[in-house]
């Protein structure tokens, strides 16, 4: 692994160098929100945030995007699949827990059988992620085998050791992105300092969560009537798995006018009655306890079985957007408790 | 501890004790600083877990609509006017509950606090002379309690409960003055400058639908929205679907939004959501003189006619 540092007064600078080469994703202040958006100059990113709003996954998965437009003309149908002209681009200033999202994203859509929308936008984007020094009071990364500085699917990890940054670089698409940028290598005192800084900050860690056999137990209480109190205050909204950055269930849907028309595909969200409404009528998760219940399973039990994967990263999004403050940290201590014996 | 938080216990337990009813919900702390949240009671011996604070945001009205049993709520001014309505609409009955109404002195803006602090971790939460004191890891700042309520609790005109059972603690000020101000300025903006303004907020609509499930009034078995055969709506966040759901939503709660803000509390990513449903509730009060929520006799002006009624959108060619 190669090191570099980079002072912090000098990112602008680079993040405009940046700007010249690809299109670069930083976060950026809107109202009174962080957001990742395209930054036409270095000084537009914001950097000294917990995290964004919404995870940097729409940048890969939009919320809403175009599969292929058709119009019939004459007897024939001509259809069109919109091209991926998009350049390199770089999402910097992610969060190790967005970054690590973006690894089961690409087990899904990039399997056996490669989603080819996403994996050519993947193909193009190098991560630069950036290591928290202060995690937030709903973060519980560390319990899920991440970490505030962690370099789980970065291409770069940035570590902040006061006036400048570490820069540890983690793939050839990293390495290249630094190229010809004049950045100095690390020295020692410095790695040691980013050392400390990563003790530091995995100090500053809420309280966490203990998961050891927890998909065993949720395998067992599936279905123990604890769900239903557990869920009671749950308003049936989909902040939570639209927040996520590893939730990626999607709907696809045709919007035609006449003879022309595209077919879309737009996020979804298994907490909506919609989601698994059958033409019959009949619904199989018919209560918000089914859809949290599918919610929980799918993120700490299938997802181990379909890809050898946890379905969360702690980012604590859900918990700390919930309207109602139904934290997923207390479901799963309070899931890990259930005496299914009894 | 908040002076009300013991006697709302209090008058749980009683009411779960003497089987008087079979749930409490009211709030309990949350999981995280500058946060209460939702709490079921059905034990007498849980009734300690209920607090009273300046975090109790959610609306819980949203909470008793069908509910077998009979049930207490704790309510603020605007839950009760939620109550007030859903009685009227036949939702619940009056029967089924035990209101307790709690004066409320406005709730506390965490998510204003939280962008105050940069966002910050958070570790200590506490009030000292009526001031809300914040420590982060290296920090401790200061914040008056009532300029960092939440807008429509600094607007709001019935803090007090408007129906209740059992009242918590006495009768407080009702300060607010509605006097729709900003929706006037806002009527006065031109058309462009109004169109660029709604669609700049519609725009940042991710379709959660938090505002929609937090209201009390949007009760519907079957939302619109969710409907897929016919499908009425688009299901993308183009500003043409993000639009059309929250215009239809403000028209379905014509006369009966009560103000309460729980949509605005719901959103996560800060949609002006209110400047529709207070225009509506602005034009109701014009028309028909109605605020909802206020009067459990007074008919909804839009379950029954006058002859004098107000015609003036009507013309003759």
């Amino acid at each position: 692994m190669k090191t570099k540092t980079i002072k912090k007064k000098n990112i602008p600078g680079f993040l405009d160098r940046l700007i010249k080469e690809c299109t670069v994703y930083a976060p950026v202040k809107r109202d009174d929100n962080v957001f990742f958006d395209t930054i036409q100059s270095g000084g537009e990113a914001f950097l000294e945030y917990q995290n964004s709003k919404v995870p940097p996954k729409n940048i890969l998965l939009p919320q809403t995007e175009t599969l292929f437009q058709y119009s019939q003309k004459e007897g024939s149908v001509d259809v069109r699949v919109p091209s991926d002209d998009r350049e390199e681009q770089v999402i910097f200033g992610l969060r190790p827990c967005d970054a690590k999202g973006f690894l089961l994203l690409d087990r899904v859509f990039g399997g056996d059988r490669p989603d080819p929308y996403y994996k050519s936008r993947r193909a193009k984007t190098v991560l630069v992620s950036m290591g928290c020094t202060e995690p937030g009071c709903s973060c519980f990364c560390l319990s899920l085998g991440g970490g505030p500085v962690s370099a789980d699917g970065s291409d770069i990890l940035l570590i902040d050791i006061g006036d400048e940054y570490v820069m540890q670089v983690y793939s050839d698409k990293g390495t290249s992105l630094l190229e010809g940028k004049g950045l100095d290598d690390a020295e020692e005192d410095k790695l040691k300092i980013a050392a400390e800084s990563v003790k530091k900050a995995e100090d500053h860690m809420g309280p966490g969560l203990e998961i050891g056999g927890l998909k065993e137990r949720l395998d067992e209480v599936f279905d123990d009537p604890v769900w239903v109190s557990l869920t009671e205050k749950c308003l049936g909204c989909g902040v939570c798995t639209y927040l996520c950055p590893t939730c990626y269930c999607f709907d696809m849907c045709d919007e035609s006018f006449v003879a022309d028309g595209k077919r879309i595909r737009v996020w979804d969200s298994c907490q909506f009655p919609l989601f698994t409404l059958q033409a019959s009528g009949f619904n199989p998760r018919s209560t918000v306890k089914e859809r949290y219940r599918q919610r929980i399973m799918h993120k700490f039990s299938y997802l181990l079985d379909d890809q050898d994967m946890l379905g969360c990263v702690g980012c604590g999004r859900c918990v700390k957007e919930c309207p109602v403050n139904l934290d997923i940290r207390q479901v799963l201590t309070a899931l890990s408790k259930v005496d299914s014996r009894e | 501890m908040h002076v009300l938080t013991n006697e709302i216990r209090r008058i749980a337990r009683d009411l779960l004790k003497s089987k008087e009813v079979d749930l409490v919900i009211g709030f309990e702390q949350g999981t995280m600083h500058l946060r209460s949240t939702p709490c079921f009671v059905r034990d007498a011996a849980d009734a300690d877990r209920l607090v009273w604070d300046d975090f109790c945001q959610n609306n819980l009205a949203a909470y008793v609509a069908k509910r077998e049993g009979s049930t207490a709520i704790v309510a603020k001014g605007c839950d009760t006017r939620a109550l007030v309505e859903l009685i009227k609409e036949n939702r619940i009955s009056r029967e089924q509950l035990v209101i307790i109404g709690v004066p409320c002195e406005g709730m506390v803006d965490s998510a204003r606090i939280e962008t105050e602090l940069d966002h910050g971790a958070i570790r200590e939460v506490f009030k000292e002379n009526g001031e809300l004191v914040v420590k982060g890891i290296n920090s401790e700042r200061r914040f008056n309690r009532e300029a960092f309520l939440y807008e429509s609790c600094k607007r709001c005109r019935q803090r007090n409960p408007v129906i209740y059972d059992k009242l918590v603690g006495s009768e407080v000020k009702t300060s607010g003055d509605d006097s729709f101000q900003d929706i006037e300025a806002f009527e006065d903006l031109p058309t462009e400058e109004r169109w660029t303004y709604f669609s700049k907020e519609m725009d940042k609509c991710i379709r959660c639908y938090a505002c929609r499930n937090a209201c009390p009034l949007c009760y519907c078995q079957e939302c619109f929205v969710d409907f897929s055969s016919p499908q009425w709506i688009g299901k993308s966040v183009d500003l043409s679907d993000t639009g059309l759901f929250h215009l239809m939503r403000a028209f379905h709660l014509a006369g009966r939004c009560v103000e309460c803000g729980a949509c605005e509390r719901a959103c996560p990513i800060g949609v002006d959501i209110g400047k529709l449903n207070r225009k509506l509730c602005k034009d109701v009060q014009e028309l028909f003189g109605y605020q909802a929520g206020t009067s459990l006799e007074e008919v909804a002006p839009l379950s029954t006619y006058r002859l004098d009624d107000p015609e003036n959108f009507m013309f003759e060619l």
